[in-house]
């Protein structure tokens, strides 16, 4: 834990150092994040929990991957993947009620994540094709498809934007009054605690964690089909980052259209490492990354600072993980030799 | 008698919490081959890395033809004549002979004039290599000559040995030690790193003792060692196994002695049955085990010797079920318990606690799981009390399973092995790089076991081993299995497993 403040200080002081060095007042810069993203109910609930939802999804997904030794780097596709899924499905349920129409949604993205991430799962079953590169490829294919789909079969009734039409009322998620804040985050919350559960309680969890850490082990020792086990924890993972494609158009876009994702998929896997794995941790450090995503666009409006600066913030804080893990392994390694 | 060529004295090393090395000491003359004993975590490896330049001591001596030296990496040691062989190959698969030499001293120079440099110094050394062959083909033996080679590849005066017979058949060891003896004779000087009491006095002139980083003994094997050569002196052999026993461990002898073949009855039920058996290598090309029949009945110990390579890994990987059988007839009576030669990597998960290692081995039909939730205090709890029941040495049952000493880990793993209730144990090279005690309490549980009616199935690259364990010995050459006549002896052992097709 103090590792991890440590790591997102370092970020934010570099961020700091960044601003100074480009001119700008680095106290008036993130002053303006910070009120951008936590200064007022609105801008915290509208601003960095609207952003934390997705995050905090494809983040799970990405986790439940990792613990069983899957690098789910797909998470931007197949966020697109149940996007569509659930933009096309959403379209047809005018006259639903509700309460059905908006399980079956996020029911169909879930799937959709799922499908999309299947191709890399058979490939490595099959072939033993590194999933690495397979799930980061279909990223492309997930955003050409995203183009393809809003300037063909589902773009608008008028034909002129590159864009769907709108969900009907029975398929958006409900929105906290007041706010824009949706039912999208009790999802999250809801899954964060599923995949908590998961691993700290149930035998598949635990043999899933296994194979991750050492599979000639789960399969000589434990007897657990590792391959398979493996290949079910990236569909798992896909399937996070399709309801998070899912939860996104239902409450937040409610169409769909290209760059709907600011790089969620990117952004999360930032996440998930700066949690190191734990559901618990995913879920603040969501809210963190969120409160930078909503903070940079205040910045650029107040301030003038491209919001892409805050990616210095990120990256920062990501590599300061990275090295401090690197450095408490092998510190271990020194004291057992 | 010459003054000593290496003399290394009162080094002291420290990792992190652990004292490696006390006051460690060794003094090695030329003309001599110096056994290195201790056993295992005693700091002998340690001693060795010092004496390579590999590790920096933190206080101590080196002298070098009584020359104060610092060593400050390897290739300062080289240049001052110690070669190290080390305990596992360092050679590059993919490489050649020539190639993996030239890497390793340094030498710059075009392919040609390479396997004309090569072709040199192995016949200078009298060690024989196919410089252009790729030293992944090579069989073990070749492999460790290319080792030697490479540490005489600078013009080397002290060759050390880390432990070099443990992959060696008999006949094989018998060689490495006589080259160890020519070398020494030509006027160098060898030190053999050993934790076999039976090794150090086939093959040296003096020995020196470790333990818990301690230089403890130092003395020559006096006559023990031609009077075992020519088969006679056994008392003076096993005196002096008394004495350096003692060293070692530090306490009254208990050597393993070996347990009269007990008499297992005829109707006794019959566990394990294979016929006409043939497994596939595990790199799919061609069969590991070519021609296997063997019946285990309950109660029995049945110890398969081969050189490593033989077939027969694969023989009790396909009996255990990990790995598939080609052709032939499997029956097993369930359940099994598997324990693999390799602990750190097929036993357990080393960054897993020793509960989570012991959920991992007993799988979905333990009791702490009930409709697939997994009860982690009740799990816990009965590790602890195997840990106790096992004097299993451990902080804890949430320590990882890294944490512990070899022989604490297999003590777990044979634990857990047993947790299971099972009808057959297959275990695999199970003592290998234990010391003296916990070899001892790993043969009393298969023992014990046994003496349950479990039907117990082993291999051991130690034939002392095989022979102090094995009720029954079958023998692995070739991929062909015989069953040894009981009461067989080294020799006629050691023949059949250097036999070739039937």
């Amino acid at each position: 834990m103090k590792r991890q403040v440590a790591s997102f200080g370092a970020g934010l002081a570099v961020l700091a150092i960044f601003f100074a060095a480009s001119g700008h007042d680095p106290v008036a810069a993130l002053g303006a994040m910070y009120r951008g993203a936590f200064g007022s109910w609105y801008a915290f609930t509208s601003g960095t929990l609207v952003r934390a939802i997705p995050l905090m999804l494809i983040a799970l997904g990405f986790t439940v991957g990792l613990r069983a030794g899957v690098l789910n780097i797909g998470g931007e596709g197949q966020f697109y993947a149940g996007a569509i899924a659930a933009t096309w499905i959403g379209l047809k349920l005018g006259g639903w009620p509700t309460i059905a129409a908006i399980p079956l949604v996020l029911a169909v993205a879930f799937g959709a994540g799922a499908l999309w991430v299947a191709v890399p799962a058979w490939l490595r079953l099959r072939f033993g094709v590194l999933e690495v590169i397979s799930t980061l490829l279909l990223n492309f294919v997930a955003e050409a498809l995203v183009s393809f789909m809003v300037q063909g079969p589902l773009q608008e009734s008028q034909h002129i934007y590159p864009q769907s039409d709108q969900l009907p009322l029975s398929a958006r998620l409900p929105v906290l009054p007041g706010t824009r804040l949706h039912l999208g985050i009790m999802i999250a919350l809801g899954c964060a605690v599923l995949v908590w559960y998961v691993f700290r309680r149930t035998m598949i969890g635990f043999e899933l964690r296994a194979v991750g850490r050492g599979p000639i082990a789960a399969r000589v020792t434990g007897g657990l089909p590792v391959q398979r086990l493996a290949a079910m924890a990236l569909l798992v993972s896909g399937a996070f980052a399709g309801l998070a494609g899912g939860v996104e158009v239902g409450g937040v876009s409610y169409a769909l259209y290209p760059n709907l994702s600011p790089g969620y998929g990117f952004t999360a896997i930032a996440v998930a490492l700066l949690a190191r794995q734990s559901p618990v941790g995913i879920i603040a450090s969501a809210i963190l990354f969120g409160a930078l995503e909503a903070g940079a666009g205040a910045m650029q409006r107040d301030v003038g600072v491209p919001a892409v600066a805050v990616y210095v913030a990120e990256a920062v804080t990501i590599i300061a993980v990275l090295l401090a893990d690197t450095f408490s392994v092998r510190r271990r390694n020194v004291v057992t030799a | 008698m010459t003054g000593p060529i290496l003399e290394l004295s009162n080094i002291h090393k420290r990792f992190g919490t652990v004292q490696a090395l006390t006051a460690a000491g060794l003094v090695v003359r030329a003309g001599e081959v110096h056994a290195l004993l201790g056993e295992n975590g005693a700091g002998k490896t340690t001693l060795m890395h010092v004496a390579s330049g590999m590790l920096a001591p933190d206080s101590g001596e080196i002298l070098i033809d009584g020359v104060p030296r610092r060593l400050r990496s390897p290739r300062d040691a080289r240049g001052a004549g110690i070669g190290l062989v080390h305990q596992h190959f360092t050679s590059i698969p993919a490489l050649t002979v020539a190639e993996n030499i030239a890497l390793f001293a340094g030498w710059e120079v075009r392919p040609r004039e390479l396997a004309l440099r090569v072709g040199a110094l192995t016949q200078r050394l009298n060690l024989p290599l196919d410089p252009a062959a790729r030293a992944g083909t090579l069989p073990v033996a070749l492999l460790q000559r290319l080792e030697i080679v490479k540490a005489l590849a600078g013009d080397a005066r002290v060759l050390l040995l880390d432990e070099p017979t443990g992959v060696l058949a008999p006949s094989e060891a018998d060689e490495l030690l006589a080259r160890a003896r020519a070398f020494a004779e030509a006027g160098g000087a060898v030190v053999l790193i050993t934790h076999k009491l039976d090794e150090a006095l086939r093959g040296a002139d003096r020995v020196t003792v470790l333990r818990r980083g301690a230089m403890v003994l130092e003395r020559e094997t006096g006559d023990g060692r031609r009077e075992t050569e020519e088969g006679t002196g056994l008392g003076v052999r096993s005196q002096e196994l008394g004495v350096l026993t003692r060293a070692m461990i530090g306490e009254a002898s208990i050597l393993d002695e070996p347990v009269p073949a007990s008499f297992t009855a005829e109707d006794a039920p019959r566990r394990v049955h294979v016929a006409g058996l043939e497994v596939a290598r595990e790199s799919g090309l061609g069969m590991a085990v070519k021609q296997a029949s063997l019946g285990i009945r309950a109660g029995e110990i049945v110890a398969v010797a081969g050189i490593e390579g033989s077939g027969q890994r694969e023989l009790l990987r396909a009996i255990a079920g990990v790995l598939p059988v080609f052709r032939g007839t499997r029956e097993v009576t369930q359940p099994l318990a598997f324990i693999p030669e390799d602990r750190t990597t097929e036993g357990l998960i080393p960054e897993l606690s020793l509960t989570e290692n012991v959920v991992l081995g007993l799988g979905r039909s333990a009791s702490w799981v009930r409709r697939g939730r997994l009860d982690w205090s009740a799990a816990k709890r009965r590790t602890g009390e195997m840990i106790a029941e096992f004097g299993v040495r451990a902080a804890g049952t949430d320590v990882p399973a890294a944490t512990l000493s070899g022989g604490n880990q297999q003590k777990l793993i044979i634990a857990r092995a047993l947790e299971r209730l099972p009808a057959v144990i297959v275990a695999e090279n199970p003592t290998r790089g234990l010391d003296v005690q916990a070899t001892r309490a790993v043969h009393d549980r298969l023992r014990e076991a046994a003496g349950r009616g479990v039907a117990v199935l082993l291999y051991s690259n130690d034939l002392d081993e095989v022979m102090t364990l094995g009720q029954r010995i079958v023998v692995m050459a070739r991929g062909t299995l015989r069953e040894a006549t009981a009461g067989a002896s080294r020799s006629a052992i050691g023949e059949l497993m250097l036999a070739g097709p039937p």
